[in-house]
């Protein structure tokens, strides 16, 4: 399927041809968020996501010096950009390192959430610290899904892509795509309702240990 | 975990609001300034004591792009940018090797190797520039002998302007060209005064430079080779002396059966 460029596209397309390297600023400024957000979400730690996110904007850059003027104008930034950070994923998940993705939430990106979530932990401390915990949760039971579940799951889900820019970025069919976004969901519901459990069966001895005492 | 997380984690459309949640991730700072300097469009930068005072310093991968006397960080970083159309960041360490490297020059340690960016200057500027390199510490040249070395005799005014325009002062010795009377003329990173102290600082007597141009004299002679030199060439500061003779011109000292020096070629030779 073929999409449209998107105007915030077309504009920065336009800036890489007026001048390629002031553009290129504008393009890093445009997606370096939601790049390193969706590198963050694959690797699960935010040493990693930086260093993919890097990599796959100076590949990017790097790709462009090479390209024609018209090659450049027509260029779809965002599932090209995307597509160049899944191929540095998967060529460093392939090669030497692959992420340690701990199952119990703790993961090195707890930093990053904490930081990102500081402006609002100031008014209401403890429902940002609650949705921080639970964020952070959640994070590392997508860095534990299985990889080509997690990463049609974070593209369509957290990155909101649709199926069709899906499509055109793995190269598989929006059937088999929508198949590996439902068992992905299904997957993270299941882990997350035995997360639960397990917190509330803590909380539940927790507060049992607590009345025994008082009683004894 | 207690009553504040009782929403239920699970259930779709809770945990795709969750999932959306997760998109608003801010990069960390670094990561732009990483991504600039690894494609080479932007530079870093770092600050370094010289004769005179606190120096801005900016490099890349070809080499050193700019050394500035900004009076901030910030100034520094808007200058860079109008200059050079790019932007540069602070090093998050100073490059070592680099800076040890401009230590030693500014010690006057044997000829460092630092490379330079020059990608932004002219044909000429470079000409210019890379002609100032040749002078050695301790050592002047008149703007006329960077225009007749690089083979443009007459374009004595652009030179001053080339090195005027150094984007590399200090460690590319635009200060080491001064006027053919004497006087140590303009200087871009801080005026006549600064171009002094640099000049003080590497061993250079101001004050006999001074004395000989009050008299007139230009280059000085030895009446036992009878090769005549500029006055801070290291074979002029060799001759005894009593055997030392001043000339006011080349035409007099060729006249009088002199030839110039090789090492600092002074005239062309006859």
């Amino acid at each position: 399927m073929i999409t449209e460029q998107t105007p915030a596209d077309e504009r920065l397309c336009a800036a890489l041809v007026r001048h390629l390297e002031s553009g290129f600023e504008q393009v890093v400024l445009a997606y370096q968020h939601r790049l390193y957000g969706f590198a963050l979400r694959l690797s699960g730690n935010a040493q990693d996501a930086e260093e993919i996110a890097q990599d796959a904007f100076v590949r990017a850059y790097r790709a462009l010096t090479t390209y024609t003027t018209e090659q450049t104008a027509l260029l779809h930034l965002r599932p090209w950009l995307y597509q160049i950070a899944l191929n540095v994923f998967r060529n460093r998940v392939r090669g030497l390192r692959i992420a340690e993705t701990p199952l119990d939430g703790k993961d090195d990106e707890g930093d990053s959430v904490a930081l990102h979530l500081e402006a609002d932990a100031r008014e209401q401390p403890e429902r940002a610290l609650a949705a921080a915990e639970s964020e952070r949760a959640l994070a590392g039971l997508i860095a534990a899904l299985p990889e080509h579940f997690r990463i049609a799951v974070v593209l369509r889900h957290i990155e909101g892509l649709s199926y069709g820019e899906m499509a055109a970025l793995l190269g598989l069919p929006t059937g088999t795509l929508k198949a590996h976004v439902h068992r992905g969901v299904k997957l993270l519901r299941a882990s997350l309702e035995s997360l639960e459990s397990q917190e509330s069966r803590a909380s539940r001895e927790l507060h049992d240990a607590a009345s025994v005492s008082e009683v004894g | 975990m207690s009553d504040t997380t009782t929403t239920p984690l699970a259930g779709v459309r809770h945990l795709r609001q969750q999932l959306r949640d997760l998109a608003s991730v801010e990069a960390p700072s670094s990561l732009l300034a990483g991504i600039l300097t690894t494609a080479g469009i932007a530079d870093r930068y770092f600050t370094l004591d010289t004769p005179l005072g606190v120096t801005y310093i900016a490099y890349n991968d070809h080499g050193l792009s700019a050394v500035r006397r900004p009076d901030s960080a910030a100034e520094f970083e808007r200058s860079f940018r109008q200059h050079f159309g790019r932007a540069v960041y602070p090093a998050t360490e100073p490059p070592e090797e680099l800076v040890n490297e401009l230590r030693r020059e500014l010690r006057g340690e044997g000829r460092a190797r630092i490379r330079f960016d020059l990608r932004g200057v002219s044909e000429f500027e470079r000409a210019v520039l890379l002609k100032a390199l040749e002078i050695p510490r301790g050592e002047v040249r008149p703007y006329t002998w960077i225009a007749r070395e690089i083979g443009n005799p007459r374009a004595v005014r652009a030179v001053g302007t080339a090195l005027g325009n150094n984007p590399i002062p200090i460690f590319i010795p635009c200060h080491r060209v001064i006027r053919s009377d004497g006087q140590t003329g303009q200087y871009g990173l801080g005026g006549p005064e600064a171009k002094r102290t640099m000049l003080s600082a590497e061993g250079i007597k101001l004050d006999t430079l001074e004395q000989l141009n009050s008299e007139g004299v230009r280059f000085i002679g030895s009446d036992t080779t009878h090769a005549f030199c500029f006055p801070t060439c290291h074979h002029a500061r060799r001759i005894s002396p009593a055997h030392r003779v001043y000339f006011r011109s080349e035409a007099a000292a060729l006249a009088a059966g002199y030839r110039p020096c090789k090492v600092c070629r002074p005239a062309v030779g006859a």
